[in-house]
């Protein structure tokens, strides 16, 4: 492969993948988001879907790629005059999460690896507004950036058989909220009462790709609360418009 | 009318689904759909039924069955010596059953999945424009005993339908599953090159409609990659060395090397292998 960004390939007969520079960053992520735009766009009639991860992009075709050359000179002119500013509106979502051992179940872990105590452990991923990469591995998984390097752990070596549902976790740095129980491999550090999947909801997820969130601790008898309010669909959650 | 199926016993692994659930890869939503697209859009073009109409995906045991009312039928794929009322039915072949008929099926022959369609489809929840059942999506994601399943009863007889339809089944005992180099191909040494192109694996028992899992692993000193998309097909290899091939209810990215793209084919034929057999990647350059 040469180094030379963006890179087309196909990725088997219905797909063609569009890798930009490999990183985790607000300025390639703006990039992918406005190319992901322009190809949806023009190309509507012919894609099923265009999916983004931090870097790259999928386009997956309703039929067979008949010449994968000319499609892929048709999404290279797309790409060039797709928008380079920032015209995307974001939302900041404030997501209460609940830091108790009980729910950290790796806080210790973090704790002592890190040398930091807990209540920076909690201070530390609750400062920063981070921002949605993208969805994915389970429905309603989103993609944290920017965690503070001091917060960086690695996964487990053996995945958790259980992760339970709402539980907030730490990977390499990347941070998330498991949306149902699942096994995973992430170390968690605390649990948000929240729903983030709703089947039936339009769209079945609230927060979207390229929005804001923000955490905010709360203790174990709000947490409680909260679920209940949940379950009783009263309650709502804190957002407002986004200009970085 | 509404007509239903009752479930009197559910098989090994029994689910509906129909071509997938497109379109909600960005919440995370696997697409789902038929394991082996082929046998089942075979299915449903015999009886005359839409591309998406769904069908009951089969998995080594069959259920049993019983109807209340008139329909007609079709199975493809796996073959497990099919009955209607303990009388020996075919694949391939419209099957006119009554009211009280009871379906079951025998010996698993060859293939790993059959298809049962129904005229007109089973009548089961859209949920995010598929019928495909999933866990977490769908109220149920496979049959239980005691289960009943709708459809529409069906008195045209199987003059009116399309007969001589030829359908293959050498796929599913050939043992070569077509591929393409995945994104990261290129990173592969020259010696897990060679042991990919030349090698047979054996499917290890870890093999459901996620994921298939080869017994063999490769010596493998790759490290994770960044989080990329992944989709049915998509060859992954993990740190120890494990090649997974992701089937139709994967995830939606993932974080391990692609290093290979099983094709639409390929993807149909590893349906219906067993844990036990063998396989052989097939290289191919898209041109």
């Amino acid at each position: 492969m040469s180094d030379q960004y963006p890179h087309f390939s196909s990725m088997g007969d219905k797909a063609i993948l569009i890798e930009f520079e490999p990183n985790i960053s607000e300025n390639t992520l703006q990039t992918v988001l406005n190319c992901k735009k322009s190809i949806e766009n023009i190309l509507c009639k012919v894609i099923v879907e265009v999916i983004n991860t931090y870097s790259s992009l999928l386009v997956i075709y309703m039929c067979t790629i008949g010449d994968v050359y000319s499609e892929v000179l048709s999404l290279k002119a797309l790409i060039a005059e797709a928008n380079i500013g920032k015209n995307i509106n974001s939302k900041l979502y404030h997501i209460p999460v609940c830091y108790d051992e009980e729910y950290g179940l790796d806080l210790h872990l973090l704790a002592t690896q890190n040398k930091l105590s807990f209540s920076e452990i909690i201070r530390l991923h609750t400062n920063p507004i981070y921002t949605v990469y993208f969805i994915g591995f389970l429905p309603g998984f989103l993609y944290l950036g920017g965690l503070d390097k001091m917060l960086m752990i690695s996964r487990k070596s053996t995945p958790r058989i259980k992760v339970e549902k709402g539980a907030v976790g730490i990977g390499e740095n990347q941070t998330g909220i498991y949306p149902k129980s699942s096994p995973g491999g992430w170390q968690i550090i605390g649990n948000s009462p929240l729903e983030f999947f709703d089947k039936n909801g339009q769209p079945p997820c609230q927060i979207s790709v390229g929005d804001k969130v923000k955490f905010y601790t709360v203790s174990r008898l709000e947490y409680l609360n909260i679920s209940t309010e949940i379950s009783k669909n009263n309650f709502q959650l804190k957002s407002e418009n986004y200009e970085g | 009318m509404k007509a239903k199926i009752q479930v009197l016993q559910p098989g090994l692994y029994s689910s509906i689904q129909d071509i997938g659930r497109f379109g909600f890869r960005k919440y995370g939503i696997p697409q789902s759909g038929v394991m082996d697209s082929y046998a089942a859009k075979m299915s449903n073009l015999i009886l005359n039924n839409s591309e998406d109409a769904s069908v009951l995906e089969i998995t080594q045991m069959g259920p049993k069955l019983q109807f209340s009312e008139a329909t007609l039928i079709t199975i493809c794929g796996a073959f497990m010596n099919p009955k209607l009322n303990e009388k020996n039915i075919f694949n391939h072949s419209i099957i006119e059953v009554k009211s009280g008929d009871v379906l079951s099926f025998g010996k698993l022959e060859y293939g790993c999945r059959a298809y049962l369609a129904i005229s007109g489809g089973f009548m089961v929840d859209k949920v995010l424009n598929s019928y495909s059942w999933y866990e977490g999506i769908t109220a149920v994601f496979k049959l239980k005993k005691g289960d009943e399943l709708f459809y529409k009863r069906e008195n045209q007889s199987v003059g009116q339908k399309n007969s001589g339809i030829r359908v293959l089944t050498n796929y599913i005992k050939d043992n070569s599953i077509t591929a393409f180099k995945g994104p990261e191909y290129h990173l592969l040494s020259n010696q897990q090159e060679q042991q990919l192109n030349l090698f047979s694996f054996r499917i290890d028992q870890k093999n459901n409609r996620m994921a298939i899992q080869m017994q063999e692993p490769l010596i493998n000193e790759l490290k994770p990659i960044i989080t990329g998309p992944v989709i049915p097909g998509t060859v992954q290899l993990t740190p120890s060395g494990n090649i997974i091939v992701l089937m139709r209810d994967c995830q939606t990215t993932g974080g391990y090397p692609r290093i290979l793209q099983v094709s639409e084919d390929g993807i149909n034929a590893l349906s219906q292998r067993l844990a036990g057999g063998n396989i052989k990647f097939d290289l191919q350059i898209l041109k």
